[in-house]
């Protein structure tokens, strides 16, 4: 547990991608199996224990610690596991931590019951940083800054094997992944997952922003405002993936059920509806999808009212033969024979657009508000299907965002490497004229868009502009006013307001501007397309 | 209430009866300063009572030499109004002072800002009993326990020593903290040169004068790269990420300060080993100081006066929380 404590704080502080390849690549050479599995399922999010969330951490310090002294403690350090491992009494006797392995074990073995006494044994046979990683480890909620490609391409790099390579061979192993390292460390066979659905990691597309591309080399599709899964048949079973790669069969066993020939194929879940696109070959909005994201089962009511079915964008793999290395177009030949065997209650193929200059995809994309589409894809049409987001292949182009001036009201300490800072706004629109009395009504939340020295600046602003606190969260003197971009809005019983934004950040702060001629509610309504 | 001839004003301590107050945040006929940091020491007074290291400090910094009054540790001044005021020991940084106050039969100790771990280059701490104790709080939250300060400084050597072709570069405050980690390293056996960034020279010179060792010291600027590898370097915490530390040798940074408990602190700050080494009080030295002292009210002046506040309730200690503004949150 010593060194892989070790490794999580050097990680925490180490920016440089490299630096951090370096560190978690030397602690696999080093480290012996079982121990370095664990901790790469670790630094991958890929462990669950049931009974260790954050309300058992959390109870387990109220019976320790004054509830507001741990709340206080909470606010100021940003991150529930921190404040424990810093919180916990230490112990009379000298440490005696466990191997990576063990604390699994014992972690596994908890239940709801014996958490609570289970829990601090193992926490008082460690120092602070080792509490800290042991918390880590078991709530899953890493947040320094790891993402699982960073640490496959480290495996990769420890052992010298492509990882595309651990890409491929690391769905369908589980942890601690002695298989894994037996190919990569020791050159035994790869694992094989031939009659397992297994998942394959997504193609992804970059922004376009102001990139020029020649539409002679690209197809144009449209970009569905669903999420994205893939739903993949081998050995008689069938899985859906969505696109971190969790198994969401459960969700959808409409889908799951409709395909019945092996293939791994690529697509956007949607619900049938005519908001998205209009009612020839639409789909329902985004919220409509919501009612169905989450379930663990589905009910027979939910299935009629909100009725899934994917439009497909890609083949990976049909019956047996790998695609991912043929061109786009070869591959959207294949999908639409394939296509037409597959029941058209639950699968349609996404609509190439057809046009020959960006202005013209321009102009279309522009029309495309009305129908509340997000916006367009553009795909290189000699690309092969690679995993991840690769430059000059696919590209997405959004349509513009929509802009509303809005009045900081509240604000509270963000987490991670926000912690300590303000940085989690609240603001409102006006609910009608502000000079003859109208109030604010808060209508969105956004702690992203600005810069680190904006942060700052806000953060000083708060503190300065601070009329209330309430807990946490501290009331400003609605004196500044944000230019928030959003990309829709809708009605939503939620809020006071009466509407809720879609992807809203803040796009500009505009010091410059006077809070009474920031925008009113209807404006804001005004911009509904439910 | 207790003490109604103290108040807390926003920019300070009045002592009303004499006119004068404590670390006023702007020019006051009469200040009494407790030690020398620029939140707490400020130029353009009248009068200026502090220790002579303090006031030694403050002449560095500003022009200060009319109207100072020097009072030794232990030794008692007579304010106007009656009032009465002894310098103690504070533990803070060299020269730094409690402050006590007598007038009409009640003690009043001001702590300004303290430590209680032993610091080689300033007397200790030394608790007073006293009516109302007027205390710091910048690290009052329960997750503020500093480690021994031993084993800070030995992962600076052990991080020196296993990269000699590095250096490790040290973020320390120009005044306090920049000489006691020197002198930490002296007392672990460091016996090498360390190179000084050049806005810590003075300083450390004053110690020096002042009768504080801090063995060999060196300027960093106009040395090639290569002499540095394997070499403690110093400089003040905003020379960390700037232009100056380009010229070392792809140096370690590392920062000595209280803050560095929390893990995203220190990332903020870039850090890349963080040595949790403070000039305050922390958390359960802050408490059991007030348990210590006993006082029948405890006044919190800066810092997170919160936490400490509700730990006071719980131990049904009578507290309360004095709006002061302009003392930094960050110089440790």
């Amino acid at each position: 547990m010593e060194a892989f404590a070790d490794l999580l704080d050097a990680l925490v502080y180490t920016s440089s991608r490299n630096a951090k390849l370096k560190l978690i690549a030397d602690y696999l050479r080093r480290t012996p199996d079982p121990d370095r599995g664990w901790a790469l399922a670790a630094l991958t999010a890929g462990l669950d224990f049931p009974a260790v969330k954050s309300a058992a951490i959390r109870k387990m310090l109220m019976e320790r610690v004054d509830p507001v002294l741990f709340a206080l403690s909470r606010d100021y350090v940003g991150d529930t596991a921190e404040t424990a491992s810093l919180l916990w009494p230490e112990p009379a006797h000298p440490p005696t931590p466990p191997t990576v392995a063990e604390a699994v074990e014992i972690l596994a073995g908890m239940t709801r019951a014996s958490v609570m006494r289970e829990l601090p044994a193992l926490l008082d046979r460690l120092d602070a940083n080792g509490r800290y990683a042991l918390l880590k480890l078991a709530t899953g909620a890493m947040r320094i800054g790891i993402s699982a490609r960073l640490a496959k391409t480290a495996f990769a790099g420890a052992f010298d094997v492509s990882v595309d390579d651990v890409e491929e061979y690391w769905h369908g192993q589980v942890a601690p992944y002695a298989p894994l390292f037996a190919w990569a460390a020791n050159g035994a066979e790869p694992p094989s997952g031939e009659d397992i659905p297994l998942f394959r990691p997504f193609m992804l597309a970059h922004p376009l922003d102001e990139t020029i591309v020649d539409m002679a080399k690209y197809a144009a599709e449209w970009k569905w405002d669903g999420i994205r899964v893939q739903i993949v048949h081998a050995g008689d079973e069938t899985r859906v993936y969505s696109r971190s790669g969790d198994d969401i069969s459960g969700t959808f066993p409409e889908i799951a059920a409709a395909l019945k020939i092996p293939a791994v194929l690529d697509g956007e879940m949607l619900v049938r509806g005519s908001h998205q696109g209009g009612a020839e070959g639409g789909a329902a909005s985004f919220n409509a999808l919501q009612q169905r994201l989450g379930r663990k089962t589905v009910s027979k009511k939910m299935l009629e009212e909100y009725p899934a079915f994917v439009r497909l964008y890609d083949v990976l793999i049909a019956e047996g033969e790998d695609l991912r290395a043929h061109s786009w177009e070869q591959r959207r030949l294949v999908l639409e024979t394939f296509a037409q065997r597959l029941d058209p209650e639950r699968f349609d193929v996404s609509q190439v657009i057809a046009a020959t200059s960006l202005d013209e995809l321009a102009a279309i994309r522009e029309r495309a508000r009305d129908d509340a589409i997000e916006g367009v894809m553009l795909k290189r049409r000699d690309s092969a299907y690679v995993a991840g987001r690769r430059t000059g292949l696919w590209y997405k182009w959004k349509r513009d965002p929509l802009l509303v001036d809005c009045v900081l009201m509240y604000a509270q300490r963000g987490s991670g490497k926000r912690s300590s800072f303000y940085s989690d706004f609240t603001f409102g629109c006006w609910d009608g004229d502000p000079d003859q009395g109208a109030e604010l009504l808060p209508v969105g939340k956004a702690y992203f868009g600005f810069t680190d020295e904006e942060l700052k600046w806000l953060d000083s602003h708060v503190r300065r502009h601070t009329v209330n606190r309430f807990g946490p969260v501290r009331e400003t003197d609605k004196s500044l006013v944000f230019e928030v971009a959003f990309d829709s809005v809708h009605e939503s019983k939620r809020h006071k307001s009466g509407l809720a934004m879609r992807f809203p950040r803040i796009s500009r702060i505009r010091a410059d501007k006077p809070a009474h001629e920031a925008d009113r509610i209807e404006a804001l309504r005004k911009l509904v397309r439910d | 209430m207790a003490a109604s001839w103290i108040r807390a004003e926003p920019f300070g301590i009045h002592i009303v009866p004499g006119n004068c107050w404590v670390d006023p945040a702007r020019p006051v006929d009469t200040a009494l300063v407790t030690h020398g940091h620029a939140d707490h020491a400020r130029g353009g007074h009248g009068q200026t009572i502090a220790t002579p290291a303090t006031l030694a400090i403050m002449a560095l910094r500003y022009d200060t030499r009319t109207g100072t009054v020097p009072v030794e540790y232990g030794e008692t001044v007579s304010l106007p109004g009656g009032v009465k005021a002894t310098y103690v020991p504070a533990g803070h940084v060299l020269g730094s002072a409690q402050i006590l106050l007598e007038h009409a039969g009640e003690r009043v100790v001001i702590t300004g800002d303290y430590k209680r771990r032993a610091d080689p280059t300033c007397p200790p701490f030394q608790p007073v009993p006293c009516d109302v104790f007027i205390t710091e709080a910048t690290f009052g939250l329960p997750v503020f326990r500093h480690p021994p300060v031993e084993e800070e400084i030995g992962k600076l050597l052990t991080a020196r020593a296993a990269n000699p072709e590095r250096c490790v570069l040290v973020g320390a405050y120009a005044l306090g903290k920049a000489q006691r980690v020197i002198a930490e390293l002296r007392l672990a056996g460091y016996a090498a040169p360390i190179y000084l960034h050049g806005a810590l020279e003075r300083m450390c010179r004053l110690y020096e004068e002042l009768g504080i060792d801090l063995g060999p010291l060196q300027l960093a600027a106009g040395l090639p790269k290569g002499a540095l590898a394997g070499q403690s370097v110093m400089a003040p915490p905003s020379a960390l990420n700037d232009r100056w530390s380009r010229r070392l040798p792809d140096p370690i940074t590392t920062m000595a300060s209280g803050w560095m408990r929390i893990r995203q602190r220190a990332r903020q700050r870039n850090v890349e080993l963080p040595l949790i080494v403070s000039d305050h009080a922390d958390w359960t030295e802050l408490t059991e100081t007030i348990s210590e002292v006993n006082p029948q009210e405890t006044w919190i002046t800066h810092g997170r006066e919160a936490a400490l506040l509700r730990w006071c309730e719980l131990n049904q200690r009578k507290a309360r929380a004095l709006a002061l503004v302009g003392y930094e949150d960050e110089d440790d």
